[in-house]
């Protein structure tokens, strides 16, 4: 089972963080800090494979990462889970994330961090590996924004309405309405442009 | 279970590959997966120790731990001396306490698995526990005194060498618990002084350790080790004195006593109560033996009677075995069992008194011997009918278990080839040697008998596992582990429970299920939490840094009110020419609802300024950059230097003036840098007054800009210039309202009355004018029609002119530049209720430096973070609005994500966005 997957920069600020176990907010901070610490020690070129903290659970738990440009991604795992298998894990992860934003920096991390989490629940589900086909992520990824959008579209609806209104030609618009015998005198009204 | 062995083979000889494999990951893969072959094939993994030796000096800790966790199946009897020695080689070497302490472990679980079935030599083993001893800042302490307990206590023929180690080390203790970080490694005291007590037949100079146990020093040893202490010093005593009365020596015997009576006191006033309550009782006790003593009575054999008797280990399974009594029935209801809803309306606070209650309520009901004999067939009946009761089939141990009592299985006598006696501390590397030396002899003396006993060698051992080599077994260990003598009680029963048998195909079937989930077992619930997050570290942080960042600036600009000076210079601008003509003129005092920009201050100033150019947006120290640009527009910039400071020594007079004036864009322009950290690079100049009209008397310029203090409302400052050879006076702005934005007009001023703009302008001059606006809604960009009207005076006459512009408030002139930190912009996004945009630029050959000063200076943004070619901006529009931006620099693309809590706002916002980007 994953424990919690761990995003952070080189400082140590963290960029995305999920924990699949309950954690008080406390523990999670210090959990991070004390990932960060293990992490950011290692070399280069040393393995991917390292052994938990003890907040996450001691030496049963393995910490799985990758170092990409600025950013670790730290899988917390425990030892039912393949460790090549999760490092592959991370690699569409971190693959998917760069099709769906192109171009993908941490900063992505931060402004679309819902649709981060979309992309992390379609791969991992309480703390297990759901989904590795990266085109079938980027997939059901691309049918959410679609929905997304034409949501968007409909909740847009009322302030385009109030725009054409604006837009319209008032001149053009009768100076009195009568309807049988009620006459109804339009204000005037002045120009919105 | 069938073996595969051709096959497990095939698949460890892979693996070896794998770990020879420079690449770390597969190296790491490989020794996990050996663990895991380890497990069921120990045989075929131990042929490729020399690989995981190797694995052990490699630099990565992840695989000297993997390496380690293989060594631990790898020992066998001949090469664990070896291994050892090698792991202690580490030990020295290791760096870090963490991996030290795992190393530490390793070796105490290498040589103890399995009874120390490993171990040959018990002697060379206490010697490397000894040697652990010395290790700097372990915490394992604990274990190495178990380790200690434990070999003294089962390994008879180890006793006496193991009290002389334990003496010398209570000699040393000044060594092992000098220093407070070293308090792990204290606990060692505790095993050795038991063993020294317990022992004490064994010890050579017994006054000796006596008087080592005493020395005022332990006193700073912790309670417990302190305690353990007291209790032995008595041992210790007992067994002197009994000495010294064999021996008649009454004398000998009374200082003895007369020493415990001196010393004991100190550990009588112990903070801790345990050593105090053993010190005083044996104080006490020790002060009778004195008075017996000075009648000469003897009392050795009294005092030794105390301690009598050996104490041996309690097997850990020795409560199951207890048999049942003849006649009780454990699975028999006691009372008749309770319904549900009775202990469910039970409050937990007085279960315990409860009960108590209960039971004297209800007797036992009187169970005869037929009912009880009927109601286990029946049990029994079911059982056997049950598909789900997974039946115990008799195990080999439970026939080895059958056989009660000890006496059967014959102790070894010890090997005497082996010195007993090593004095001081010895070092564990002189028993590998001689472990070789031993070994030799033993195969020759073998080779002579072969023929003769094949059995007898055997016949003692142990049970063992069939895996073992042959050449395994060959190795006759010198000492014994003496697992039996742990204590079961009388007509112990054998149980089906204990020693599984590990080979058991289907162990892993045996799951209890009634056995309420562990924490680990249990899946995880998705549960609700605070949006609130608590605060992050990096929150307190983050602004520290910010705060520093800025303060090398702060400090290069002295102080605030010079920065809206340089401010007010800029805005200035594009009005050019001479700014001392414009300076001479002295504007009327301005009305109430518009602030004028104050002129006077300047006036005073008397280096005369040829020709003033707005530098755009700049950030720490671009002056000195600028200078290399070929930029004639860069070149007053030193004049301007100078002429600030003079200001500054003007400033006083000015200051209530200037700050009626909002925050300019350039002032913007500077913040993001502040922000962002960002590298200066020089920009080129830009200006945010755009034209609004212009004809042959008179040019305007404006800008629009809003301030978060004022809700609703923004600040036109438009630039009038005279452009022909007249006077211009009488100059009135008109703007025609709409429903959305409104001019704030002088109180009692009808809507069609125009606003008279405060000064009057001489030809060639130009000045500013500022209007506030009230806006309504600031999601759309609009426009107002207006008119200013003058008097163009000149020789001839004065000619009433007019001049038609229209007023265009873009949404970005709502916008107001606002820092946000990290945090706080994570947090915004995280909360999830703003709507998404994006535009996307193509053909832009700008850095992204420049690009980013663009928008900040455009756009009214502030970086929240950069990282390489990528930045998120936030700004904030007057009516609270909060707006998001993530800009990525492609090749030759610019694409902007926009977040913001009114989705028609961002459109616009995007879409001006887009123009000035179109430009770049």
């Amino acid at each position: 089972m994953i424990k919690a997957i761990l995003i952070f920069n080189n400082h140590g600020k963290p960029r995305l963080s999920k924990f699949y176990q309950p954690y008080s907010e406390d523990t999670q901070q210090q959990i991070i800090r004390e990932t960060f610490h293990l992490v950011s020690k290692r070399d280069e070129n040393v393995c991917n494979f390292l052994e938990g903290g003890l907040l996450i659970g001691g030496s049963d738990n393995r910490l799985i990462y990758r170092h990409y440009a600025t950013l670790y991604f730290v899988f917390c795992v425990d030892s039912s889970e393949s460790e090549l298998g999760i490092l592959d894990l991370i690699q569409v992860f971190v693959e998917t994330l760069d099709k769906c934003f192109e171009n993908v920096c941490e900063l992505d991390l931060i402004f679309h961090v819902d649709k981060v989490h979309n992309i992390l629940a379609e791969m991992v589900m309480g703390g297990m590996v759901l989904e590795t086909n990266m085109n079938e992520i980027v997939t059901q990824i691309d049918a959410q924004n679609k929905l997304e959008k034409s949501e968007a579209g409909l909740a847009g609806a009322p302030a385009r309405a109030v725009s054409a209104v604006k837009n319209m030609n008032l001149p053009e618009i009768p100076r009195n309405i009568n309807i049988g015998d009620i006459s109804i005198k339009v204000p005037n009204l002045p120009s919105f442009k | 279970m069938p073996n595969h062995s051709a096959s497990i083979q095939l698949c460890v000889q892979k693996l070896r590959i794998l770990i020879e494999d420079s690449d770390q990951n597969l190296k790491y893969l490989g020794l996990l997966a050996m663990s895991k072959i380890l497990k069921t094939h120990p045989k075929s993994v131990q042929s490729h120790k020399d690989l995981i030796l190797q694995c052990l000096d490699d630099k990565d800790e992840s695989i000297r731990l993997r390496a380690l966790d293989l060594l631990y199946g790898m020992v066998s009897k001949k090469n664990l001396m070896e291994i050892v020695k090698k792991l202690m080689t580490h030990v020295d070497k290791a760096e870090g306490t963490t991996y030290r302490d795992e190393l530490l472990t390793k070796i105490i679980d290498i040589c103890s698995q399995s009874n120390y079935q490993y171990i040959t030599n018990f002697e060379w083993y206490i010697s490397i526990l000894v040697e652990l001893t010395r290790l700097e800042g372990t915490r394992h302490g604990h274990l190495i005194a178990a380790q200690m307990l434990d070999v003294a206590i089962r390994v008879k023929a180890i006793r006496s060498f193991a009290v002389s180690q334990m003496s010398a080390l209570l000699d040393s203790a000044h060594l092992v618990a000098s220093s407070t970080q070293r308090n792990g490694i204290c606990e060692v005291l505790y095993a050795a002084a038991w063993i020294c007590g317990e022992f004490s037949e064994h010890l050579q100079e017994p006054h000796h350790t006596l008087e080592a146990m005493l020395r005022p020093k332990v006193t700073t040893l912790p309670g417990h080790i302190q305690a353990v202490y007291v209790q032995n010093v008595v041992k210790l005593y007992a067994s002197i004195l009994q000495q010294k009365e064999q021996a008649t020596d009454a004398e000998a015997a009374q200082a003895v006593t007369q020493l415990m009576v001196d010393r004991l006191p100190q550990f009588v006033q112990s903070a801790d109560l345990e050593v105090q309550e053993r010190a005083s009782c044996i104080l006490q006790l020790v002060k009778h033996v004195q008075k017996l003593q000075a009648k000469d009575v003897p009392v050795a054999e009294e005092v030794s009677a105390l301690f009598a008797g050996e104490l041996n280990p309690v097997a850990p399974k020795a409560q199951k075995k207890v048999p049942v009594p003849e006649g009780l029935d454990l699975d028999a209801w006691i009372n008749e069992p309770l319904s549900d809803s009775e202990s469910e309306d039970e409050k937990p606070r007085a279960i315990f008194h409860d009960e108590e209650q209960r039971q004297a309520r209800h007797r036992p009901p009187e169970v005869d011997e037929e009912e009880l004999a009927r109601r286990r067939e029946a049990r029994k009946q079911e059982q056997a009918n049950n598909p789900f009761y997974i039946k115990s089939s008799p195990s080999p141990q439970k026939r080895y278990q059958d056989v009660p009592g000890v006496e059967h299985i014959p102790v070894v006598q010890i090997d005497l080839s082996v010195p007993l006696k090593v004095p001081g501390l010895p070092m564990s590397d002189q028993y590998v040697k001689l472990e070789e030396e031993r070994r030799h002899r033993q195969k020759l003396e073998k080779d002579k008998r072969r023929k003769k006993r094949k059995d007898k060698e055997r016949k003692g051992r142990r049970h063992r596992s069939s895996l073992a080599t042959e050449s395994d077994e060959d190795i006759a260990p010198a000492q014994r582990v003496d697992i039996v003598t742990e204590e079961m009680p009388e007509n112990a029963l054998p149980s089906d429970e204990d020693d599984k048998d590990p080979n058991d195909p289907y162990r892993a079937l045996d799951i209890d299920l009634d056995k309420p989930l562990a924490d680990s077992e249990k899946l995880p619930v998705q549960k609700h939490r605070n949006a609130e997050t608590s605060k992050s570290p990096e929150k307190e942080d983050v602004p520290a840094v910010e705060k520093k960042s800025k303060k090398p600036k702060r400090k290069e600009k002295k102080h605030k009110d010079k920065e809206r000076e340089k401010e007010k210079k800029k805005d200035k601008e594009k009005k050019g020419e001479d700014l001392d003509f414009w300076l001479s003129t002295t504007p009327p005092p301005a009305t109430a609802p518009i602030p004028v920009p104050s002129t006077d201050e300047l006036g005073l100033d008397a280096v005369p300024a040829p020709r003033e150019e707005c530098e755009g947006p700049r950030g720490a120290g671009p002056e000195e950059e600028d200078a290399e640009e070929p930029d004639q527009e860069r070149k007053p910039s030193k004049h301007k230097k100078k002429k600030h400071k003079r200001e500054k020594e003007e400033r006083p007079k000015d200051r209530k003036k200037s700050r009626q004036r909002p925050p300019g864009p350039e002032e913007a322009a500077g913040e993001p840098v502040q922000n962002g950290a960002l590298e200066e690079e020089p920009l080129p100049p830009v200006s945010s007054y755009v034209l609004l009209a212009e004809n042959s008397h008179v040019r305007m310029t404006y800008d629009v800009q809003g301030s978060l203090q004022r809700d609703s409302q923004v600040t036109v400052s438009i630039i009038l210039e005279n452009l022909s050879g007249s006077f211009l006076k009488s100059m009135e702005l008109n703007v025609l309202d709409s429903l959305n934005t409104k001019m704030a007009r002088p109180e009692g001023a009808s809507v069609h009355d125009g606003v008279p703009v405060p000064f009057q302008l001489p030809p060639g001059v130009s000045n500013e004018a500022q209007f506030m606006f009230t806006v309504q809604s600031i999601v759309m960009a609009q426009k107002l029609k207006g008119t200013l009207s003058f008097i163009a005076k000149d020789d001839e006459g004065a000619t009433h002119e007019k001049l038609d512009f229209r007023l265009h408030f873009s949404c970005t002139s709502y916008l107001v530049t606002t820092p946000c930190y990290s945090d706080a912009f994570a947090k915004l996004l995280e909360s999830g209720d703003l709507s998404i945009s994006s535009i996307k630029v193509d053909g832009i050959s700008m850095s992204f430096q420049n690009l980013l000063a663009k928008i900040c200076f455009h756009h009214h943004f502030s970086v929240v973070e950069r990282v390489d070619s990528c930045a998120s901006m936030y700004s904030r529009s007057i009516q609270g609005h909060h707006v998001c931006l993530l800009v990525k620099k492609g090749e030759s693309s610019v694409s902007v994500d926009g977040k913001c809590s009114d989705s028609t706002l961002l459109g616009n916002v995007l879409e001006e966005m887009k123009a000035t980007l179109a430009q770049c």
